[in-house]
């Protein structure tokens, strides 16, 4: 019983911080069409961040995070200017394979990222200052309130984020790009404007997931690619471009995960993830919720 | 025209392939070293431009289909009596059989599908290694009992023999009818298919070529440095490395994938000095070639010479 407890709870934190991570992946894949092969990269430079503020520099965890946030706000930028942008206009790619040169080029760009932040900071792993100490005690179950702050404010920015997509102009723009760019260029909405702020969005998404997986479990420069596996998993699994499918599919992946962790081996907590999703794109490949 | 041009490529390529051959008269032991794991590497980057090429198809696993050979044939020869060239023979099967299963239902799709599948598998197999860690050495690696040979030059030859034969084979077959269809099919899938092609057939069989020489090639590879470890032959970071070789080579050039991989081990070696700064240099470099010459050295002196 008491396992089961622990389990819920430690499902549900990851499960969160999953769902928040994939949120932003999906997002600019259903209005860029681009697989960010860079997003674990932009998640890490963002823990990094609020672990230099937070804890080197002694600024305390809030101003830590918010620079977290804002260095992967610069971070996501600098991946849409440098990278993705330019092959998206360049005359030398031609148009069919662009997305093969962008999913490359955001893995090589997430490998620099890997390296310049290995190189700067070492590759030993960093524990990002906790927001909120103490432990709380959850149907007798003592969980640190850091974990249960997590979950909360991962689920409250989800919130926001629907109620953003659901009840504002610029929020059904953003929706109605990820369903027909073309509809809506051919409604006179400006569609660089909307990728300018697609991008912004997904910085903050990515940023918050970064800071938050940062202080549950610590921030390494070799976290890059697993970060970016587990996003692309969660996202292809729950069906590209859609964002609840991807909330469902961070809750399953998450939830198995931390059940694996617990009654078989935390060593194994990957690979029946990895396993399922195999089997998924085996039995149902446009995810759980694709549109295909 | 054209009979002319392959000629004289021909000619450069037999006079690259003979100044490689008597490298061995004046090199030291190290250099020859260096250049033969660049070798093994050159066909795993030939492999990978095959699919990414020819087929339009990013594979982010080619270390499985290493890692699949290279285990294969190493347990093989740790634990049963087979001879050593059987069993990397075996181990070359090993990787097309692993690859054609998990790839198969991947290929049928568009989009990122084929190289998330081939990005997950990488990570399975890595995990598979590290649980059985009993017969597979874990994370410390497997010794492999048999060598190549124990001297400098017989394995530099291999190795280069080895480089030279693949590079015809794999040529060879994106020249084919079979390599055209292909690049159609990279080019504009409805097209090809509208013409009645088999695309996924297609794709398959390249998919093979590329697993056998893959397989084949990491087998060679630890028979040469005598154990298999995750580090050398199944590492996400070998899989960047042989992207990373491909790309800068030259797409769509197969003989490109060699030219990168001699260019990145041994530019590894001279920047060995400035340490983790170095592979973010080499994937720097390699993305201002993919950005702006998306044809690689080898296809922008191609083109150059073309004009």
């Amino acid at each position: 019983m008491r396992v089961l407890l622990e389990i819920l709870v430690d499902g549900f934190v990851i499960s969160a911080l999953y769902s928040l991570g994939a949120a932003g992946f999906t997002i600019i894949f259903g209005v860029s069409g681009v697989l960010n092969l860079a997003h674990g990269g932009v998640m890490v430079i963002a823990a990094m961040v609020a672990w230099l503020l937070a804890g080197r520099l002694g600024l305390g965890p809030y101003w830590g995070a918010l620079g977290g946030v804002g260095a992967a706000l610069v971070a996501a930028y600098a991946t849409y200017f440098a990278v993705v942008r330019p092959i998206g206009r360049s005359r030398r790619i031609p148009g069919v394979e662009k997305e093969i040169f962008v999913l490359t080029a955001t893995l090589l760009w997430g490998i620099m990222i890997q390296e310049g932040l290995a190189y700067l900071f070492t590759s030993n792993p960093v524990a990002v200052p906790r927001l909120v100490d103490g432990v709380t005690s959850v149907f007798g179950v003592n969980t640190p309130t850091n974990e249960l702050v997590i979950g909360g404010v991962a689920w409250l920015v989800i919130g926001l984020l629907w109620l953003f997509v659901t009840r504002t102009r610029l929020g059904k723009a953003v929706l109605a790009a990820s369903i027909n760019p073309r509809g809506l260029a051919l409604l006179g909405f400006d569609l660089e404007r909307i990728q300018w702020f697609v991008w912004g969005l997904y910085g903050l998404l990515a940023g918050i997931a970064g800071v938050l997986v940062g202080t549950f479990l610590g921030a390494s420069p070799d976290e890059v690619s697993g970060l970016t596996a587990s996003a692309f998993s969660i996202v292809v699994f729950g069906g590209l471009g859609s964002v609840p499918g991807s909330l469902v599919a961070a809750y399953i992946i998450g939830f198995v995960e931390t059940i694996t962790a617990y009654l078989v081996s935390p060593s194994l907590r990957n690979l029946p993830a990895l396993i399922i999703l195999i089997l998924v794109l085996y039995v149902r490949p446009q995810g759980l919720f694709g549109r295909r | 025209m054209t009979g002319l041009l392959s000629s004289s490529r021909f000619r450069l390529a037999a006079g690259a392939a003979l100044a490689l051959a008597l490298l061995p008269l004046w090199m030291s032991g190290y250099v020859l070293g260096v250049l033969t794991v660049a070798y093994y590497f050159g066909v795993f980057a030939m492999s990978w431009d095959l699919l990414f090429g020819y087929a339009g198809e990013v594979n982010f696993g080619p270390t499985f289909l290493i890692g699949l050979g290279a285990y294969v044939s190493g347990m093989l020869n740790a634990y049963t009596p087979v001879p050593m060239w059987l069993c990397i023979f075996i181990g070359a099967f090993a990787a097309v059989i692993g690859g054609a299963l998990l790839a198969l239902p991947a290929l049928r799709l568009r989009g990122p599908y084929f190289g998330l599948v081939t990005l997950v598998a990488v990570l399975i197999l890595q995990q598979l290694i590290v649980i059985f860690a009993g017969v597979t050495g874990g994370e410390i690696g497997l010794a492999v009992p048999d060598v190549l040979s124990v001297h400098t030059d017989p394995n530099y030859y291999y190795a280069l023999g080895f480089m030279l034969i693949s590079a015809a084979v794999l040529l060879g077959f994106a020249r084919s009818p079979i390599g055209l269809i292909l690049e159609a099919t990279g080019q504009d899938r409805i097209a090809a298919e509208a013409l009645g092609f088999n695309v996924t057939k297609h794709k398959l069989l390249a998919f093979c070529l590329s697993a056998f020489f893959s397989g084949l090639a990491g087998a060679l590879m630890i028979f040469y440095l005598g154990t298999a470890s995750v580090g050398t032959v199944l590492d996400i970071a070998v899989a960047v490395q042989i992207i990373i070789a491909a790309v800068l080579g030259g797409r769509r050039t197969i003989v490109g994938g060699a030219l990168g991989a001699i260019f990145l081990i041994v530019a590894g070696e001279y920047l060995r000095p400035i340490g983790e700064l170095s592979n973010f240099a080499v994937a720097g470099l390699a993305l201002i070639v993919l950005m702006f010459v998306p044809d690689g050295f080898l296809g922008y002196f191609m083109r150059r010479r073309a004009r």
